[in-house]
């Protein structure tokens, strides 16, 4: 069961449905809790980070990721995403960032778990509006010259953020260079 | 068959549906660039009246200065092919 924001009223709502769902019939507590436990037993940025590492170290893996980022992301041993994921690249011009202005989706198996200022009405409404304003505010300043891209996650569609490797790491391996990758750098609201 | 191509410049219906939808308020009547086809996938609006009603979706560019009269980013949606109809065809003074 979702229990462990009782605190919160969205979760007193969704629990509130489980167990409307459970009285009809539909489904049990014990199939619920397999579920979510299913998801978040490997949900985690460190699966999406791996796949920066590799598209850092491996250009032909970076081509395959921007051409086909499901086949790409199985090939690391993420397979059966329930979402068509498409991966955009950051470059020295342009900086991609992600968001879901209709309700809160996320690569999560991907990414793990949305942050909860991810869902808030503040960063939707205000990421499609003033991308420069909201990313400075997480310390990401931008030059002006630089390309926003702020893509909405509104169908079955989710994105993940390619960040530029850092100039520093020419000698770091691919799990070193996956330490270097951040949740918020896989969203857009951080450099990497 | 999907009905645009990459390049092509489509606006935004203005409309507001009696319904669920997956068409953000801030595109409606907005004009922007389909940058690719992405799929063809179920319509929701239709998927929520116990409707299959599967067609094309694509990935449309929208420049901030089309969509709130000011700032040079870009947004990107992915809109059903019922959200979208030819730039010309909702001018008003034609």
């Amino acid at each position: 069961m979702s229990g462990s924001h009782a605190d919160v009223p969205v979760a007193a709502r969704v629990r509130a449905f489980e167990e409307r769902l459970i009285a009809a019939g539909l489904v049990t507590d014990d199939e619920l809790e397999e579920v979510l436990a299913g998801v978040y037993a490997t949900a985690s940025p460190v699966n999406g980070a791996r796949m920066v590492a590799r598209a850092w170290t491996d250009p032909a893996y970076a081509g395959r990721l921007l051409a086909d980022g499901n086949a790409a992301a199985a090939e690391l041993g993420f397979t059966g995403l329930n979402y068509l994921l498409k991966v955009v690249q950051n470059t020295a011009e342009v900086h991609n960032v992600i968001v879901c202005t209709l309700c809160s989706c996320y690569p999560t198996s991907l990414l793990g778990p949305s942050p909860s200022w991810y869902k808030s009405f503040a960063y939707r409404s205000r990421v499609v509006r003033e991308p420069r304003a909201v990313l400075a505010e997480f310390g990401l300043e931008l030059p002006e010259p630089t390309e926003i891209r702020v893509w909405d996650a509104n169908s079955e569609t989710r994105y993940l953020v390619l960040p530029t490797r850092p100039d520093s790491a020419a000698d770091l391996d691919e799990e070193a260079l996956a330490g270097t990758v951040s949740r918020n750098g896989l969203i857009g609201t951080a450099l990497r | 068959m999907a009905r645009f191509s990459p390049g092509d410049r489509v606006r935004a219906l203005a409309t507001d549906p009696d319904g669920h939808t997956r068409l953000p308020r801030y595109a409606r009547g907005h004009v922007g660039e389909v940058l690719e086809v992405r799929a063809t996938w179920a319509l929701p609006d239709e998927t929520v009246r116990g409707n299959n009603r599967r067609e094309p979706v694509y990935a449309v560019r929208f420049g901030a200065r089309e969509l709130w009269g000011e700032g040079s980013h870009a947004v990107i949606l992915d809109l059903w092919e019922s959200y979208l109809e030819d730039e010309r065809a909702g001018r008003k003074d034609e």
